[in-house]
């Protein structure tokens, strides 16, 4: 039972948030290294972008709800989700009309298009505070567990309990769903093969007939979707609050970075090489050593590498040893 | 000729001293009223405001003088700017006694830099941290709110008490987070209970799962929870429920509201903990004389705040002076027994009990019973989470 119960806890405390983690921040790196890879700058409004498209979501189930339509056991969120994709999309492709259109035109260097980007983010974070508050806000209903602690220990007779949140689980099938139809996309369809050739290698794929703007339209649409549902995911699984969606900004850009940017593979291995760092880095394995070590063994201390105030220095610290000997990423991403 | 100038200068000498009688007395109602409390602030504000008027009402202060309060916002956070206002009162509007400051970092810098320097006496409503204990005040510093120091204690005891000596803590990462878990610390331990272990928790973060791994590993019957229910503390509950850490949590003054029961309902049924708070008439009654000049009279150290200026008021009539140190003298006699108990509405009976040499025991909306050094003994209640709801156990 030792070496169960010992697996049990690694599970709840570590394989089960991280995996969920993990999949949120990949659905948001993929966002990041797709505008990268086709418009080729860092887009630092992504993480206020998730903020927008989640708050735009979370109003419309409000909506929902007050119309008495619930989604049964799944949250009624995942009803409004096309609606908000929507929305969010026009937000984005207004925005790259207004603002960037003109930037790409003047072929300005990618670092001015990434303090554009900066400025856009702050608006939208005026914009998502102002329509809906700095507050927390809860919108996450249907059944909250698929199996909870104490019926997991009365089910398996074990001393440690499992839980796996519903959000969780949609979170991973969610997230697999999304990425294959991403992949199928990019590497099947007739538009996705002219995005990846634009992202090669522009001139040539101008020579050769392709529409930019319809590129830059439909690379844009896709990052609204993939930064609504991570946003959305992300509040369902945790708490909607506009300001921690501005401190996501940087596990995605590492995950994206230690993926390799550009490359939409690199940011799903490196969304979960970060969720998983940071989670295990910080976690006090007392419990699970105890389990596993004899007796005489037992760890007095807590066993744990790091305090989880340095959970975000985590995530640099991977960023920088990655940069320092495998500068384009995991995964050999674009380097300019 | 000469004589007759001299006549007049002395003349205008008396006149002017017999305006100075008359003059009405200044006292500072310096507050927050910007920065992160900026919301508690008007309350206190008024609390303090209705107690000055009360006063003048009654006419009969300190031979018919007047009494004025002159706000001065002395921020939260910002320790020079809380000196400068207090210093501007002090210099150019005379003021002859403080009511404040809030927060305890802005209430000892003014009370080091301007006050005890001046010799004038002050008196926070709000200022909890234990450093304000050890101060050297010569004095002239009281406070209506009981230290951190004697939470922790009490929160050690009714832990010991319900028979649990294995207990996590993890606190919110400011001053009153870390005081409160170092007070908790020492007396929990001191009498014989385990901390497994003792973790900071930032607020305004989604996400506290980590954490929570941390703690269940190191286990423990309870989890005490010294944070903000509006910010980290609610999240730290929610991912111990989660995960099955904790099923059980003591919850310190931050995490005793209404929130609570909204966010957990009867999840945490059987958590338990405890806040300032008394349970006298006087509560009520200062309570409805607010609320008929539409102040929130529940806002946290409101009462206080009408206590302070009281207090203070009634220390200068029975001192028949606004020098600080008689003043001070004074302060203990009058919030103390023995005497006539004192209830809020009642000051006018106070003053008259004062002129005529009678004692005091000001008792008034928040229970004042001063200790030494000039601090609030505390008046706690504890509670328990029964059926999703916060009930009242017993008064400490």
């Amino acid at each position: 039972m030792e070496p169960l119960n010992a697996l049990v806890a690694l599970a709840n405390f570590v394989i089960v948030p991280a995996t969920a983690y993990g999949a949120q921040l990949a659905l948001g790196a993929l966002g990041v290294t797709l505008i990268y890879g086709i418009l080729r700058f860092s887009n630092f409004a992504h993480g206020d972008t998730m903020a927008f498209g989640a708050m735009v979501t979370i109003l419309l189930t409000w909506w929902l709800q007050a119309q008495d339509v619930t989604f049964g056991v799944l949250p009624t969120a995942l009803l409004a989700l096309p609606a908000g994709i929507a929305v969010t999309a026009l937000l984005v492709l207004a925005t790259d009309r207004v603002v960037y259109r003109f930037y790409r035109r003047q072929r300005v260097a990618p670092v001015i298009l990434v303090i554009v980007s900066m400025g856009v983010m702050f608006v939208m974070n005026g914009i998502v505070r102002f329509v809906i508050g700095v507050d927390d806000q809860v919108f996450a209903d249907g059944a909250r567990f698929l199996i909870n602690a104490r019926d997991f220990r009365d089910l398996t007779g074990l001393d440690e309990g499992l839980a796996i949140r519903t959000t969780q689980a949609i979170t991973l099938v969610t997230a697999i769903v999304v990425v294959a139809a991403l992949f199928w996309f990019l590497n099947r369809t007739r538009t996705g093969k002219s995005m990846r050739a634009y992202s090669d290698n522009e001139d040539l794929a101008l020579l050769s007939g392709i529409d930019p703007e319809r590129v830059v339209a439909i690379t844009w649409i896709i990052v609204a979707a993939l930064a609504t549902i991570a946003g959305v995911l992300y509040g369902l699984d945790k708490t909607f609050k506009p300001f921690t969606y501005f401190q996501l900004l940087l596990p995605i850009f590492a995950a994206a970075i230690v993926g390799g940017l550009g490359s939409p593979v690199g940011a799903i291995a490196g969304g979960f090489v970060i969720a998983f760092s940071e989670v295990t880095v910080t976690y006090a394995f007392k419990k699970v050593l105890g389990y596993l070590l004899p007796d005489a063994l037992e760890p007095a201390g807590l066993m744990q590498l790091l305090s989880t105030d340095y959970k975000f220095a985590v995530s640099f610290a991977i960023l920088v040893i990655v940069l320092l000997f495998r500068p384009t990423g995991l995964f050999r991403g674009q380097t300019s | 000729m000469k004589r007759l100038m001299i006549a007049t200068a002395v003349g205008a000498l008396c006149a002017g001293s017999a305006v100075a009688q008359d003059d009405p007395v200044k006292i500072g109602v310096i507050l927050g009223f910007t920065g992160p409390l900026e919301s508690l602030a008007p309350p206190i504000a008024a609390g303090a405001e209705l107690a000055i008027a009360e006063v003048n009402e009654a006419g009969s202060f300190m031979n018919g003088r007047n009494v004025e309060g002159i706000r001065g916002d002395s921020t939260c956070v910002d320790a020079s700017a809380a000196t400068a206002v207090a210093e501007r009162l002090v210099t150019s509007d005379g003021i002859v006694g403080i009511v404040g400051a809030m927060c305890s970092g802005a209430t000892s810098a003014v009370f080091t830099n301007v006050a005890r320097p001046n010799g004038i006496v002050q008196i926070s409503p709000s200022a909890t941290s234990p450093a304000l204990t050890t101060i050297e005040d010569d004095g002239l510093f009281f406070r209506l709110a009981p230290s951190d120091t004697r939470q922790g204690e009490l929160m050690a005891e009714i832990i010991q008490g319900r028979g649990i000596d294995e207990v996590a803590v993890t606190y919110t990462n400011n001053d009153y987070g870390k005081g409160l878990a170092d007070s908790f610390e020492s007396a929990f331990t001191e009498a014989g209970g385990t901390i497994t272990l003792s973790a900071a928790h930032e607020d305004n973060k989604a996400d506290y799962s980590a954490e929570i791994g941390a703690l269940a590993s190191a286990g423990g019957e309870a989890l005490v929870v010294a944070g903000y229910v509006d910010e980290g503390g609610s999240g730290i509950i929610r991912a111990a429920l989660d995960s099955g850490a904790f099923d059980m949590f003591v919850l310190p003054d931050g995490m005793v509201a209404g929130a609570l029961e909204e966010n957990f309902g009867n999840s945490i049924d059987g958590s338990f903990g405890q806040h300032p708070s008394s349970q006298n008439e006087g509560a009520q009654t200062l309570e409805a004389m607010l609320a008929e000049d539409d102040v929130d009279g529940t806002s946290p150290y409101a009462k206080e705040g009408y206590d302070a200026a009281a207090v203070l008021l009634l220390a200068m009539q029975a001192a028949d002076s606004t020098d600080g140190q008689a003043v001070a003298a004074a302060v203990m006699n009058v919030a103390n027994a023995p005497g006539e108990p004192i209830m809020p509405g009642e000051l006018a009976k106070a003053l008259q009990i004062l002129t005529e040499g009678g004692d005091i025991d000001y008792v008034g909306a928040s229970d004042v019973e001063l200790v030494e050094p000039g601090e609030s003994a505390g008046n706690y209640r504890e509670i328990e989470i029964r059926d999703g709801k916060i009930e009242t156990v017993t008064f400490h």
